[in-house]
């Protein structure tokens, strides 16, 4: 019988999961001026209404991909940004397909 | 260990020049990236992709790759040869680790290692990060960022579940070679996640140098698509087959939904494709999803002859042509 281990839990990186500017540079290795970046191509959108940067924990998972996508296929900020959406696009398009025809 | 043909693996010649090995490189990639490809093994021929364009991007890594001689076989049994160790440094390559079955294509094979050393390199996107150095001037990095993937049954999303996950920790010898230990983790997956979701457990990513902290784990949750019921985002939808003049005079029936069966009224004169919400029965959390239920009105096929004269007297009584709308 496999040996039962003592569980863990973690963060489920969700809209309701903010990371401040720093956490996010701590989290993905970035200085302030890419992550900078990263805003101004709209891979990462800061949350509205605060009075400092903040992010949801899915723009974590864009950041994660983003960068996959430079060091993978040199895609560069403003390719990995339209990436993103048309990706969020297809995921759209495919969960509306699987509702039509499944 | 397995002899991995590099030249194969990228559809390119021996002597092809760094321009080719780069076109084939970038043609697979495009193929195979885990996060656009559709293929069904795609993170897999990605991961040889990316190791043989590690190789043969790299003139002198790949120059003692070919001073192994063209006489080898894709998958042959291999040992490298007297003398190889020390080649190369192994604190320095690119090679960091990913989970098993992650989805970062650092984890190189066995016969990469072997030839070429590992390292422990790259944050979450691949980059030397985080490293400090200590207050006693010794040298001390965070650990790795790790990725895997699960995937889990829509049951166990929705009520959440305990999971067992196998990662592997890249770890150091005492001669400062690379190896990978497995390590077996029980996660607790928390109601209500949703497809595709990463959870961030920290510190349980590659020990960090030095004293240094370790790496996170980020583990990207995929749910099994269902039998019955499909999901969009905190929605559950499902198709549920009613008959006719349930249809027709409207009826309380019974429906599954993900947390047990609940009761449905069937408005009268309902029709195929129709929807009806049951609010706040899709996947929990704060803003709890709802449960779609599509009506699918199926008729009975007569198998007998009352049962074929009650359809007679029905096309009888009711004028309806359902074509009605496409003008014939």
């Amino acid at each position: 019988m496999a040996k039962s281990l003592q569980p863990i839990s973690g963060v489920v990186l969700d809209e309701a999961t903010v990371y401040t500017l720093s956490e996010l540079g701590r989290a993905s290795g970035l200085g302030a001026d890419d992550l900078l970046a990263m805003v101004e191509v709209g891979i990462l959108e800061p949350l509205p209404e605060r009075s400092r940067w903040c992010f949801s924990g899915t723009s974590v998972t864009r950041l994660q991909t983003a960068l996959r996508l430079r060091r993978d296929l040199g895609v560069n900020p403003e390719g990995a940004a339209l990436v993103l959406d048309l990706l969020e696009e297809v995921r759209r398009l495919r969960s509306l397909e699987r509702q039509l025809f499944d | 260990m397995e002899y991995k043909d590099y030249y194969k693996t990228l559809g390119v010649s021996r002597d092809a020049d760094k321009d080719a090995i780069k076109r084939a490189y970038r043609k697979l990639a495009h193929k195979y990236h885990p996060d656009v490809s559709k293929e069904p093994d795609a993170e897999e021929r990605f991961k040889e992709v990316k190791e043989a364009y590690e190789v043969l991007s790299d003139p002198e890594k790949r120059a003692a790759y070919d001073q192994l001689g063209s006489g080898w076989r894709q998958g042959q049994s291999f040992e490298p040869p007297p003398g190889w160790e020390g080649h190369f440094d192994s604190g320095g390559g690119s090679a960091g680790a990913s989970g098993l079955g992650g989805m970062g294509p650092e984890e190189f094979s066995e016969f990469f290692e072997n030839l070429f050393g590992g390292g422990l390199g790259g944050g979450f996107g691949g980059r030397a990060r985080g490293s400090a150095w200590g207050g006693g001037g010794g040298f001390s990095a965070r650990g790795e960022d790790q990725h895997a993937r699960i995937e889990i049954a829509l049951e166990a999303a929705f009520h959440g579940d305990q999971q067992r996950i196998q990662v592997s920790v890249p770890e150091m010898d005492g001669q400062g070679r690379v190896f990978h230990r497995p390590h077996s983790l029980d996660v607790t997956i928390p109601a209500g996640i949703r497809d595709g979701q990463q959870i961030r457990l920290a510190g349980q990513g590659s020990p960090g140098l030095g004293g240094g902290p370790a790496g996170d784990l980020y583990l990207e949750v995929n749910i099994r698509p269902h039998r019955h019921f499909r999901l969009d985002g905190r929605d559950v939808y499902l198709d549920l087959p009613i008959a006719p003049w349930e249809a027709a005079l409207g009826e309380k029936v019974r429906v599954p939904t993900l947390g047990g069966a609940v009761n449905l009224t069937i408005p009268a004169g309902a029709q195929s494709g129709q929807k009806l919400r049951l609010k706040g029965r899709g996947l929990p959390g704060s803003h709890a999803g709802d449960q779609y239920v599509v009506l699918q009105i199926h008729a009975p096929k007569p198998e007998n002859e009352e049962q074929t004269e009650l359809y007679r007297r029905m096309a009888a009584s009711l004028s309806f042509n359902p074509r009605a709308s496409l003008g014939v």
